[in-house]
């Protein structure tokens, strides 16, 4: 402990918090970009060369709104509430590995900013803490788009956060760990998707429907809900909220790129750790690119179907993934994980699909 | 923050329709509408809801009154034409061609082959376009956000030919009383043919992302239900009621404009829910290409206008040269012409329904009354029948399945 | 060393809550206010609101949020077991079993009395 490795954690933290904000402005274009190119648009290109400085242009814009304070809302933890979403979704990625040791200016620098032995439960915990933003923006804003936007989000996200846990376990029971490092590490021989392919698909969709995604975007389902619980917000406070669904959009991607996808490991990784960060964000903007996606195909999902999905079949297929990896990590034989997980979730799907069609067919609901 | 409570003042002139438990604050009043994203113009729908579901739908119109009926007393029969359009904004050409129709009934109007069939074409495109405007904003109010580019690329085709025919995108009025304005220019029969190979290729598309999509099954299926009976107890025309299993179409039940003359089908589902109500307006779109097609390969050549001209206008060449022909175009501009007393009712299917206007003249050039009877006003009514009951999620569904235009509504 | 490992993170923890207030502190500096009582109704689709907008909500959600808790604790149980079954080995799966029967019984018992059900 020395004040040098204080120094060392500030510099880090500073970068890891203006990569994400950068990482946000230029995620946004990048939606508007790919949405365009899927709905034969042409997407911003005014401001700057193939409209590279538009979230610059947005920021700006939105710096100098008008900032609305309804009369009727509760003031203080009107203004608190974006506050609390944003840091949740900028502190959440500090236990994440960004890549192996390289040598700066003759320093050893790991390129993480902490290794907790405890990384995936401080995950797990920091994401719940987002709810709190989100359902306190529209209890305060006394207004009943927002304030039903508040709860529906809240309903979905803890509905989503136990699939999303059950999801952790796989990686977790493979690596024998719950440092991410440790799980990253483990993943050298053989990406653990291979091994929990259901798992991640669960983790993937349990992250569309926790950073409120299409086509889970309940919350701020706009044709229903105007704007959700950000009704009310307009100027800087609305930006907040913008940045923390995108930012967590970021930090989901590289959570999934580390526990399933070899993290920062990538070809040339072991030779040059400078690539590191540089695979992890590859993967970053694959998975990201999927998120972005899924939203200009799909409709939304409705919301008393969408808990029903979360309960009654993300919920038991996540405990029925945890319990295959267990038997075959105990069996010692890691073949028998996809097959067999592969097969229930091929089973649930055809379930679910007999009993929907049923129920369409009776004319109840 | 419970100080302030409902009282049926505040509630304007809806107090009496909401419910006892509404006023003792046990349901939520809520206004959706008139400036919300999905209420397709400025419908205002008053909510009462339990939790999420609804309790009581009150629709409120008259956002978008523009006194269309009463203006066109104010004109010419020939001049009013152009109001026609501002109705239903989705269905200019076939609101022109209903008041055409109405005219041409009224003082005996005869109209040439050519312009029968060049009407029957543009109002199919029309059809066409109305119905992707539909299924674009349905889409887009069940967040299937690229649909509505799809829909708007395609539709934006059938916007170039009507500019093409009559010089403007959407407010063209090319249709007049005994014919047309003009004949189509040269490029018109190319481009509709173009559209014509393109457009199935692309409702395959649509399909594709939407029919067989399990997400948008869970959100039409069942959704919405409206009975035979209920749907004939309640004057619903149009998609919506051959969804509810009665074909009944006005081209085919009385035909108009040479409708006998082509070969199509009447698409019809026994559901009547959402998604029966999705696949009849996606098949009439695939009949309706089948009749310009028809349409289109036995276009007949010749005038495109009556030459009756007590009522129609002369060419601008004529006046050059006949005094007659100044004399007639004289007095059809300043003082229009005039029928004898009498009263007509002519309708046409429009995209949405029974689309009628009722002309009655009391022997003066400008109309005595003008009444429309526009498939989306009562279409509308069914809405909270529809809505009962079901989660504020399916209202939206519900708004687009009905396919309102305010402007047809309000008038 | 345990508070060592979390001193980062409460670094990190500052820097961002700093950054977030800086930001709302921007929009306050610079955003134009001009203030009328319309124009800080609660916004209700351009109608006046009908009494007011937090009001008592559906009892469902919180069914969810009990069931939730009951689960969620169920779940963090998994994590250290997760961490050493490979040292526990065939005797540990079977402990997990048995907790997770009991586990799904709740659940099934759930579902089949309706608190799944949204409606």
């Amino acid at each position: 402990m020395t004040t040098g490795s204080v120094w060392e954690w500030i510099i880090k933290s500073v970068v890891i918090v203006f990569g994400l904000l950068t990482g946000f402005a230029y995620l946004t274009l990048l939606e508007r970009k790919v949405l365009a190119k899927i709905q034969v648009r042409i997407g911003p290109n005014r401001a700057g060369p193939m409209g590279l400085f538009q979230p610059l242009a947005d920021a700006i814009k939105l710096i100098f709104k008008e900032e609305i304070i309804p009369s009727r809302a509760d003031k203080i933890i009107f203004v608190l509430a974006p506050i609390i979403t944003v840091i949740p979704a900028l502190i959440i990625l500090g236990v994440l590995p960004f890549g192996g040791i390289i040598t700066l200016f003759g320093r050893q620098i790991s390129l993480s900013l902490a290794d907790l032995n405890v990384g995936v439960l401080y995950i797990t915990a920091i994401a719940s803490i987002s709810i709190y933003g989100i359902v306190l923006a529209g209890w305060s804003s006394n207004n009943k788009y927002a304030m039903l936007g508040g709860i529906r989000s809240s309903a979905q996200m803890i509905s989503y956060e136990l699939a999303l846990g059950l999801s952790f376990i796989g990686p977790i029971l493979l690596s024998g760990s719950m440092s991410l490092h440790d799980i990253v590490a483990a993943q050298k021989p053989l990406w653990f998707v291979v091994y929990q392919p259901v798992g991640a698909l669960i983790f993937w969709i349990a992250t569309l429907a926790e950073v409120n995604r299409a086509p889970f975007d309940m919350p701020e389902a706009e044709q229903e809900l105007t704007a959700g619980y950000h009704t009310e917000y307009s100027g800087m406070k609305f930006a907040l909220f913008f940045m923390a669904e995108y930012i967590k959009m970021i930090a989901v991607s590289a959570i999934a790129a580390t526990l399933f996808f070899g993290g920062y490991r990538f070809v040339l990784e072991d030779q040059y750790p400078i690539l590191g960060p540089v695979w992890l964000l590859g993967k970053v903007i694959v998975l990201l690119f999927g998120m972005i996606w899924v939203r200009a195909t799909l409709p939304r999902i409705r919301y008393d179907r969408l808990m029903a999905f979360g309960w009654k079949f993300l919920f038991p297929l996540a405990l029925a993934n945890v319990f295959f990896t267990a038997i075959g990590i105990v069996l010692e034989k890691l073949w028998l994980i996809p097959l067999l997980t592969i097969a229930v979730f091929l089973g649930a799907v055809v379930m679910v699909g007999i009993s929907e069609t049923r129920r369409w067919r009776s004319h109840v609901f | 923050m419970d100080d302030y409570k409902i009282t049926t003042d505040a509630l304007d002139d809806v107090g009496h329709l909401i419910s006892e438990r509404a006023l003792k604050g046990e349901t939520v009043l809520l206004n959706m509408g008139p400036q919300h994203p999905s209420t397709h113009g400025v419908l205002r729908l008053l909510l009462e809801l339990d939790g999420e579901v609804v309790v009581n739908c009150i629709p409120d119109i008259g956002f978008l009154h523009t006194g269309i009926e009463k203006n066109m007393e104010t004109k010419t029969y020939e001049k009013a034409a152009v109001m026609t359009d501002r109705l239903d904004y989705l269905n200019t050409v076939g609101n022109n061609l209903v008041y055409c129709l109405a005219i041409e009934k009224l003082v005996g109007l005869d109209v040439p082959a050519r312009a029968q069939a060049l009407r029957v074409i543009l109002v199919e495109l029309q059809r066409i376009a109305s119905h992707l405007v539909w299924l674009g904003t349905h889409g887009l109010d069940l967040a299937a956000m690229s649909m509505f580019l799809y829909c708007f690329r395609e539709r934006e085709m059938i916007m170039d030919i009507m500019e093409m025919v009559g010089g403007q995108r959407m407010m063209a009025t090319c249709i007049r009383p005994g014919g047309m304005w003009r004949d189509v220019p040269a490029g018109f029969e190319e481009a509709v043919r173009q559209f014509i190979r393109i457009f199935p290729k692309r409702i395959k598309e649509y399909e594709n992302l939407l029919t067989r999509n399990p997400l948008f099954l869970e959100r039409t299926k069942n959704i919405g239900i409206l009975s035979k009976e209920d749907a004939l107890r309640w004057g619903v025309t149009g998609p919506m009621l051959r969804a509810s299993g009665v074909a009944h179409d006005l081209r085919k039940v009385r035909p108009y404009s040479g409708y006998e003359l082509y070969d199509f089908d009447i698409p019809t589902q026994s559901d009547g829910d959402t998604y029966a109500r999705y696949l009849v307006r996606m098949e009439e779109m695939r009949q309706s290409l089948r009749i310009i097609q028809q349409a289109l390969d036995k276009l007949p050549s010749g005038p495109v206008r009556s030459n009756n001209r007590k009522f129609v206008p002369p060419p601008r060449a004529e006046i050059g040269v006949s005094m007659e022909a100044l004399i007639h175009h004289f007095k059809l501009w300043t003082e229009g012409f005039t029928p004898t007393k009498g009263a007509v009712y002519e309708a046409v299917e429009s995209p949405r329904g029974e689309l009628g206007v009722y002309l009655e003249s009391d022997g003066t050039p400008k109309p005595f009354r003008v009444h429309w009877r526009t498939p989306s006003f009562l279409n509308l009514q069914v809405l909270p029948l529809l809505a009962k009951g079901h989660l504020v999620a399916d209202l939206v569904a519900l708004i687009g399945t009905i396919d309102i235009v305010l402007g047809d509504v309000d008038r | 060393m345990a508070f060592w490992d979390y001193l980062p993170i409460a670094i990190l923890f500052v820097i961002s809550a700093g950054l977030a207030a800086i930001a709302v502190g921007l929009g306050h500096l610079f955003g134009p206010r001009k203030p009328t009582p319309k124009k800080l109704e609660p916004y209700e689709s351009g109608m006046n609101p009908f009494g007011p907008g937090t009001r008592r909500m559906p009892v469902r959600f919180y069914l969810v949020a009990v069931l939730f808790i009951l689960f969620d604790i169920e779940v963090v149980f998994f994590l250290p077991w997760a961490v050493v079954l490979k040292d526990l080995g065939i005797t540990g799966l079977v402990e997990m079993i048995v907790f997770v029967s009991i586990l799904v019984v709740g659940f099934i018992y759930a579902w089949k009395k309706g608190a799944l059900e949204w409606e």
